[in-house]
């Protein structure tokens, strides 16, 4: 007895009227209750349009497994109603995971084999889409048999459904290979798509079909030659382009056929000229066929020509008012910048508009491509529209573009003054998002570019007096006054405006920054200790500062406390040491982009020291060997421009070195100067693994009355040396054997030639300036060979 | 192509079409986040998308989105072509679509979609070819409804 049951159409309507999910989950029950006791003793006429309620509810999210026998019965019974709902239901109900799915290869088998064409339809339909391997192996050569068969709606699915075959049992392909041939001369569209996607997946997955395929390269392009220039048959046209679906899919497999294979890539090379340059824009599907000319070009060897020409329509895409046009454009173009940089430069004013996409997947990419594009050239014109962008853009970006800039800058810049103001921007705009790095190569730069001391902690204080919120720049801006703090007070520093700046003012700015809750516990440390520093650099007394210590000793903090402790330690028991201990700090190596370069500016600059000559067009994939440069032409001093390093960091050995103080030398030492008490001492080492480099310090002592102060010294060695001398620990002497002046030099000699130095001094001497400049010869034979 | 998803703006799924086996449950956890992901998009941001390790491509007709998850090496533009087609397919099946006639007949929906793409792949370009088949399919279908139906075979039983 079968119960009375819903049609589909009143099912429907009556759970999309149920009004909360218990009632829909009531209405469903019940009605899955009435299906499967239909299944189980019902009217066989009837069961298709079970299942398809079943199917529907199925959608909706409700388990429906029983339904997957009723699927088997239905495809094997003979009526096309119930094969149609029966396949349909196999699709979404069975797939290889369940046992079941296996039952159903045999009715397949049957209607590929025997069944009218709209039945071998549904069963190739189905194998496509839900065929495993097994079933695949068992069917496979009943779907080559029906390959060439006459009709064309049954060959167009047989040749997909051979597609999804060799996808799920690669071994296969060679069943389909020998059709192929044929199916090429194939006049109708879906054979000849069918036919082509068939050929691209052979292709990718074997290297002998590949070459087997590349000599119909001529086929395939007068195919697609003939689809774009005789005219267009409305059917198979979308606004006026000839079958897009097959021109895409042709460009495809000549991409792949193309693609490191010189015959073939040239074979093409006319017609994706000609596809490039006459296919119909104004559209989707226009633009789609030359998005995927453009993926070709790009991919195979094409002549340069038309490579420029591919770059260009991405660049016109840029322009294009269809959002997603401009979408795929960025991100080709970001695929690209690496391989053809000279080609996307030229559109770099376009992507640079681009950043104000209000999508943000599009200005992300933009923002990608932007900094990718940067150089030497463009350095200071991006690093001025990428600020821009960083002032106003969503925050989930801030952190990419704060971090390109530094990168940017970190390898690109002109100046180290420009280098330094671009750092300070970027963390007055954007502290908050920068890596913790940016604070230790701030500093970095800054202590190595003497020039530009006074300049840095003026800035820095001005900025930091605004707005102690951003720690990166608070820190950075603590450590300088701590370290600079003398030169905050003194005189002007004309790059700046005139600052006039109390001993008080700056004491209770660092106590601020100290008390304010906004500094995180590390910000508090480089407070405390630029208070510290302040000590010996101010010349009021240092009650204030005194104070400020002995309270932080008993703060919660473990570490400020510690330091206070020290500190006050330092005040009270080791006051002689202080000076010592709180002097300036010696510049610190790590193995980053930073070189002892002369900044143009510097007025103080070694004329004598050679500067590194350097190719001014980065390279971004070659490692810059210094090495490689001793045999460049150019050795001008003056030059500046900067040291390109490659992406990965490193540079070479040289830099990567510790410039701790060196281990005790075999070398022996070498007096190199004296003068009234006056002493220039060098010594040497060579650190193993590294034959080339040798390290000298040069230390500078004053047994004299009289205190040696300006003390500069500069080098300069032969030809093929390469020298680089590093920031002084100060430039004074006290008087009777106070604390030397110490210098790296860093000499590279690769051919291992006999050295020589030249050494120029200057200095200030019992009220008097001195100058003395000589060579120095007699260095240790081990120094060099 | 990957899959293909039909949903409203409410988020209730109207077709799903499967190209690559997954779990019951690993295809309802993927369609509940990406409908999710969609429907949170602001209206002017463009139709592409990258989610997981694929590019997804959307496309919003009236009620109802249409969403393809397609292959790294895919052309998204010729997607939302394939999207269109298959709209307008419906259009003319079923005379001015809209939502209600894809939920009231839903396998008309998936006959007509796999008369278009196999296994992920586009079969036919031709809208007539794609249409003259359904409409042939149809009349199979009714003819086989009638010839049961008619007096003479209620008493006989075939056993299936």
């Amino acid at each position: 007895m079968v119960a009375p049951s819903l049609k589909l159409q009143d099912l429907i309507e009556e759970i999309r009227a149920a009004k909360t999910q218990a009632q829909e989950r009531e209405v469903i029950q019940k009605e899955c209750a009435h299906i499967r006791a239909s299944f189980r003793d019902g009217d066989p006429l009837h069961r298709h349009r079970q299942l398809a309620k079943l199917l529907y509810v199925h959608m909706l999210g409700y388990p429906a497994h029983f339904g997957q026998m009723e699927c088997l019965k239905l495809i094997a019974s003979p009526r096309f109603t119930d094969k149609r709902v029966g396949y349909l239901g196999a699709m979404l109900l069975l797939d290889e995971r369940q046992d079941a799915h296996l039952l159903i290869t045999n009715s397949i088998k049957n209607d590929l084999s025997q069944g009218i064409q709209p039945v071998q339809g549904l069963a190739l339909c189905t194998l496509s889409t839900m065929g495993s391997a097994e079933m695949c192996q068992d069917l496979a050569t009943e779907v080559e048999k029906l390959l060439l068969q006459p009709s064309p709606y049954v060959r167009k699915k047989a040749i997909l459904t051979a597609v999804h075959i060799i996808r799920k049992v690669p071994e296969l392909s060679n069943i389909f290979l020998p059709s192929c041939a044929q199916l090429l001369h194939e006049r109708h569209h879906g054979v000849l798509l069918g036919t082509i996607t068939l050929i691209t997946e052979l292709c990718e997955r074997s290297p002998a079909a590949l070459r087997h395929f590349q000599k119909v390269v001529p086929q395939l392009v007068q195919i697609l030659r003939t689809l774009v220039t005789t005219g267009y048959s409305t059917e198979h046209s979308i606004s006026g382009v000839s079958d897009p679906f097959l021109q895409v899919q042709i460009l495809r497999l000549l991409r792949i056929l193309g693609r490191n294979h010189e015959e073939s890539s040239e074979a093409m090379n006319d017609l994706l000229a000609q596809v490039a340059t006459n296919t119909d824009t104004s559209r989707n599907a226009g633009n789609a066929v030359l998005f995927e000319t453009v993926l070709t070009i790009m991919d195979i060897h094409s002549a340069a020509g038309l490579r420029v020409l591919a770059v260009n329509i991405l660049g016109r895409f840029l322009l294009n008012s269809d959002k997603n046009i401009r979408y795929v454009a960025l991100m080709s173009l970001l695929r690209l910048v690496q391989s053809d940089h000279s080609a996307v430069q030229r559109h770099r004013p376009t992507v640079v508009d681009c950043l104000q996409e209000t999508d943000a997947s599009l200005s992300r990419r933009a923002l990608e491509l932007s900094l990718a594009l940067v150089n030497s050239s463009n350095v200071r014109a991006m690093t001025r529209e990428l600020q821009a962008f960083l002032e106003s853009c969503p925050p989930d970006l801030r952190a990419d573009c704060a971090s390109g800039i530094l990168l940017a800058a970190e390898r690109f810049a002109p100046t180290k003054r420009w280098h330094m103001d671009t750092i300070l921007h970027v963390l007055t705009t954007a502290g908050t998002y920068v890596r913790d790095d940016a604070v230790a190569n701030l500093t970095q730069l800054i202590a190595g570019a003497q020039e530009l001391h006074a300049y840095s902690v003026r800035r820095l204080y001005s900025a930091l007096a605004e707005d102690i919120s951003q720690q990166p720049l608070v820190q950075v801006a603590a450590w300088c006054i701590g370290e600079y703090g003398d030169l905050l007070l003194e005189g002007n520093c004309e790059e700046t405006e005139p600052l006039q700046v109390e001993e008080e003012e700056v004491l209770a700015l660092l106590e601020k920054v100290l008390q304010s809750h906004m500094s995180l516990p590390a910000t508090r440390g480089y407070a405390l200790t630029a208070l510290m520093k302040l000590s010996t650099r101010l010349r009021g007394d240092n009650k204030r500062i005194r104070q400020v210590v002995s309270i932080y000793g008993s703060c919660l903090d473990v570490e400020l406390q510690q330091r206070a402790v020290e500190y006050n330690a330092l005040f009270r028991k080791y006051d002689h040491i202080r000076a010592a201990i709180l002097e300036k700090m010696p510049l610190v190596e790590r193995g980053g982009p930073q070189v002892g370069e002369e900044a143009k500016e510097s007025k103080a600059a070694a004329k004598l020291s050679e500067a590194a000559p350097v190719p001014t067009e980065p390279q971004a994939s070659k490692l810059l060997d210094l090495l490689d440069l001793l045999d460049g032409p150019s050795e001008d001093a003056q030059h500046p421009s900067p040291l390109d390093p490659s992406p990965g960091g490193a540079l070479v050995q040289l830099l990567d070195l510790p410039c701790a103080p060196p281990r005790p030398a075999p070398i022996p030492n070498l007096k190199v100067f004296e003068r009234e008490g006056v002493q220039l001492n060098l010594s040497f080492i060579r650190p193993p693994g590294t034959p080339a480099l040798l390290l000298i310090t040069v230390t500078v002592t004053n047994s004299s009355g009289g205190d040696v102060t300006h003390f500069i010294c500069q080098a300069a060695v032969p030809k093929s040396f390469q020298l680089q001398l590093q920031a002084p620990s100060g430039n004074t002497v006290p008087a009777r054997g106070g604390l030397p002046i110490t210098q790296l030099f860093r000499i590279l000699n690769p051919n291992k030639a006999p050295l020589r130095l030249k050494l120029r001094l200057t200095y200030n001497h019992f009220g008097q300036p001195v100058q003395e400049i000589f060579e120095v010869n007699n260095v240790p034979v081990e120094t060099w060979q | 192509m990957q899959f293909m998803l039909l949903f409203s703006r409410q988020g209730k799924l109207r077709l799903q079409k499967w190209y690559v086996p997954l779990s019951d449950k690993e295809k309802k956890k993927i369609t509940r986040e990406l409908v999710q992901t969609v429907l949170a998009r602001k209206p002017k941001m463009c139709s592409f998308l990258e989610w997981r390790d694929l590019k997804i491509v959307y496309k919003r007709y009236a009620s109802l989105y249409f969403c393809c998850a397609i292959e790294d090496q895919d052309n998204e533009l010729i997607t939302l072509e394939i999207i269109h087609r298959y709209v307008e397919l419906l259009d003319k099946y079923f005379g001015s679509v809209c939502e209600l006639d894809i939920i009231f007949n839903f396998e008309k929906a998936y006959f007509i979609l796999d008369e278009f793409l196999l296994g992920g792949e586009v079969q036919e370009t031709s809208k007539k070819n794609v249409l003259k088949a359904i409409e042939q399919a149809d009349l199979l279908q009714e003819k086989t409804e009638n010839m049961y139906h008619s007096k003479s075979f209620i008493g006989c039983k075939k056993a299936y």
